[in-house]
């Protein structure tokens, strides 16, 4: 049996990227499910946040339970990596010019992605599996669950080596000449995470829909711990390496902005892939049995290395825009180059917001609470969730929020749904994540618990009342939830209606045969970037902004371990 | 070009690094580092760390250490349930049971003396979580974990269960006492 081998493409005529044919249905797809997913996981959110508003706690306990699970799988996993999925074969066949691999196969990760996450759903949704996102054991879930989430990684994986394969259609087909781009290096190395994560994934998910289904009598719960959150957190370092991607990529299409040092910028993927997936640790440190020397030297990535690349990709992302715009004449002082930023555009201000945000934000909150001692302040409350809606909404979902708003209207070939609604997005999504991000690490360090219906402990033999602040920062929390979702909406709007309603593009690309050119880099001459800048520093306000996270960073984490100092005596 | 492009056609390896990145990249790495050797030094030199001392224990058996715990030093009951009150020898091996959905028992402690908690599961995962002063552990069933641990100031306390474990995890909360020696001396 042979197949033809689909050897279409069209070249968009406004951004000039390449699509061949069997790629771009898949990415649309793709890309579509992963907003719908969205914006079923947003509206869920939006029922977590008021039934967490103490004064409002709008459902009761059962359906609380059920519908955190939902948000967090639903979010966390399912319309994240539905969105990398499009991403890889973006970074790959449209970036490289390249048909893409095995089209056929794409549509079957499709298909059981889709069907494995509507299996899981379903469990959810029958209310017999509400184990939240991390199912530990010995709390059973229905089958279906676990049978579920096993379907949706393997149909994430199929799809991850499709991009492997892409990347050997192009070197063999000669697309381009020379190394593939820092964005497609960037998704290589999250490519690569992956294979580790959803490996963890299948470690421990198979056994466990066994012992669900009743041929394996126990699984160990520290053992479950510590691989499950090889999948958890990696799957969340996943994103780190997609969504700094995404930065750069943006930062290359609004601003034409080129990396300050391919070195500098490829090497700290490269950290990425040597250090980011030993962080299962971070979820590990209040928890019995494991050695301090196995927790401190796991739950610093050995040495920080890979918080040592977050904080490189923190200072040559904006560091290469601020390079872009100093060329562009936007030379004066240290911050003019930002403030001639294009403001209104939602592309560019999702992307610095995402930015911002990750860096100030869910970075900061990271590496401090997954310091060993400070941990035991932290652990298990809704400093976590805190946390992680800085890292995960504030800093992934917003930069893919970016992108589509960009990708859509190309792939679709239709100008942007409602473009001056959509200015706004951003700025609602990225301000009400980041207070609620703010107001749940707040709750956190007053003691309110994850995961807890009730704070007042209603029907409980004793009584204990939190702080009062420890009620507004919840309320606060519920009110900042509504903007976040506001803005997400809006998103989901705007992108939906592209696809359906957005006017034709004036200039449409037609399907053709050619062979696309070979893609070549520049002959240019390798030199630093000449008189821009403030004495020999060419982002002199770059530096600036990374020397106050550095500020912050720095009194952050000795706060912490000075209140960690005042607290009863263990060891 | 830029990022979404190939680099240069020359080995673009040897571009050199502008000093800003390098400037950069030094205060980073020197702050990492700081970091990491942070915890080694509090293990030394803080008060507040956990050893990972751990024993797999059998439910059932911890069950019932619990139990010859409670009868031998309850002094008195609470609340309408009858919850027993413990109050151990102090500097002793005191145990703390979580299962659903209660702390057992309910443990008055000296300030300033050091006790052996010992604490475990009777079923599913539970979260250790003394409130207002918000230190946090995580409780398995099968592993009986033992922390060394100095109440430092009286008062009383909230054992909050922070790990979900079902439908009334929420009503899961006990008490602490912690009182001064000189009191009842």
């Amino acid at each position: 049996m042979s197949f033809e081998i689909n050897r279409e493409f069209r070249t968009c005529p406004k951004s000039g990227l390449v699509f061949h044919r069997p790629a771009e249905r898949l990415i649309k797809a793709n890309a579509v499910v992963a907003v719908i997913f969205l914006a079923v996981g947003g509206a869920l959110g939006l029922l977590v946040a008021l039934t967490r508003w103490p004064a409002v706690q709008l459902l009761n306990a059962q359906h609380f339970y059920t519908v955190l699970t939902g948000h967090g799988v639903v979010l966390l996993l399912v319309w994240i990596l539905f969105f990398e999925i499009a991403l890889l074969y973006f970074c790959s066949s449209v970036l490289l010019r390249c048909r893409i691999a095995t089209p056929r196969m794409g549509w079957l990760a499709f298909a059981l992605m889709l069907i494995g996450a509507a299996i899981t759903a379903i469990a959810i949704l029958q209310g017999g599996s509400s184990v939240m996102m991390t199912s530990y054991v010995p709390m059973p879930a229905e089958p279906n669950f676990y049978l579920g989430l096993i379907l949706f990684a393997v149909g994430a994986l199929i799809g991850t080596f499709i991009f492997f394969g892409t990347l050997v259609i192009a070197k063999d087909e000669k697309t381009y000449e020379g190394s593939i781009p820092l964005v497609t290096f960037g998704a290589l190395t999250a490519a690569i995470i992956a294979v580790f994560t959803i490996a963890c994934g299948a470690i421990i998910l198979i056994p466990t829909w066994l012992w669900s289904i009743g041929y394996i009598s126990e699984i160990d719960p520290l053992m479950y711990r510590l691989i499950w959150w090889g999948l958890g957190h990696s799957s969340q370092q996943i994103n780190v390496a997609a969504h700094v991607s995404v930065w750069y990529a943006i930062a290359a299409i609004v601003f034409g902005a080129k990396p300050m040092s391919e070195k500098v910028s490829r090497g700290a993927f490269f950290l990425y892939i040597l250090f980011i997936s030993i962080a299962s640790a971070h979820h590990l440190l209040g928890d019995p049995g494991l050695s301090s020397e196995w927790k401190i030297f796991n739950t610093s990535y050995a040495m920080y290395l890979a918080v040592l690349a977050s904080l490189v990709h923190g200072l040559t992302v904006p560091g290469s825009v601020e390079v872009a715009q100093r060329k562009k004449g936007h030379n004066k002082g240290l911050f003019e180059w930002l403030r001639k930023a294009p403001w209104g555009n939602p592309v560019f201000a999702g992307m610095f917001l995402s930015l911002v945000g990750f860096g100030f934000i869910g970075g900061i909150s990271g590496v401090v609470m997954g310091a060993e001692q400070i941990n035991f302040l932290i652990h298990n409350t809704i400093y976590v969730p805190g946390h992680f809606h800085g890292t995960v909404a504030l800093g992934t979902t917003l930069a893919f929020m970016a992108m589509s708003l960009w990708l859509v209207p190309v792939l679709f070939q239709r100008e942007l749904f409602l473009p001056r609604l959509a200015k706004w997005q951003p700025w609602l999504f990225g301000i009400g994540t980041a207070l609620q991000a703010f107001f749940m690490m707040g709750a956190g360090t007053l003691g309110v618990s994850r995961r807890h219906w009730d704070i007042a402990f209603t029907g409980s033999a004793f009584e204990w009342a939190y702080p009062g602040m420890a009620y507004t920062m919840m309320a606060l929390n519920g009110i900042s939830a509504i903007m976040a979702v506001t803005g997400g909406m809006i998103f989901v709007v705007v992108i939906v209606g592209t696809v359906f309603f957005g006017k034709r593009a004036g200039e449409v690309s037609g399907w053709s045969l050619d062979r696309p050119d070979t893609l070549r880099g520049p002959a240019e001459a390798l030199t630093g970037h000449g008189s821009i800048g403030v004495k020999g520093f060419p982002a002199p306000g770059t530096f600036v902004l990374a020397g106050f996270l550095m500020l912050i960073f720095v009194v952050y984490y000795f706060i912490n371990y000075g209140y960690l100092a005042s607290v009863w005596k263990f060891s | 070009m830029t990022a979404i492009h190939p680099p240069s056609t020359r080995v673009w390896w040897k571009q050199p690094v502008d000093r800003v990145e390098l400037v950069w990249i030094a205060i980073a790495l020197v702050w990492c580092l700081i970091m990491f050797f942070f915890m080694p030094f509090w293990h030394v030199y803080g008060n507040q760390n956990y050893s990972g001392e751990a024993y797999r224990v059998n439910p059932d058996q911890f069950v019932a250490k619990v139990n010859d715990f409670v009868s031998e030093y309850t002094v008195r009951t609470e609340t309408d349930r009858n919850i027993p009150v413990v109050r151990p020898p102090a500097g002793s091996d005191i145990y703390l049971l979580a299962r659903l959905w209660q702390w057992h028992p309910v443990l008055e402690l000296e300030k300033g003396q050091t006790y052996r908690l010992r604490v475990s599961s009777a079923d599913w995962q539970h979260g250790l979580s003394i409130q207002p002063i918000n230190l946090n552990f995580q409780v398995l069933p099968g592993y009986e974990m033992v922390i060394n641990i100095t109440p430092t100031e009286s008062g009383e306390y909230a054992v909050v269960c922070n790990e979900y474990c079902g439908i009334m995890h929420h009503t899961m909360l006990g008490k602490l006492y912690v009182v001064d020696p000189a009191e009842d001396a």
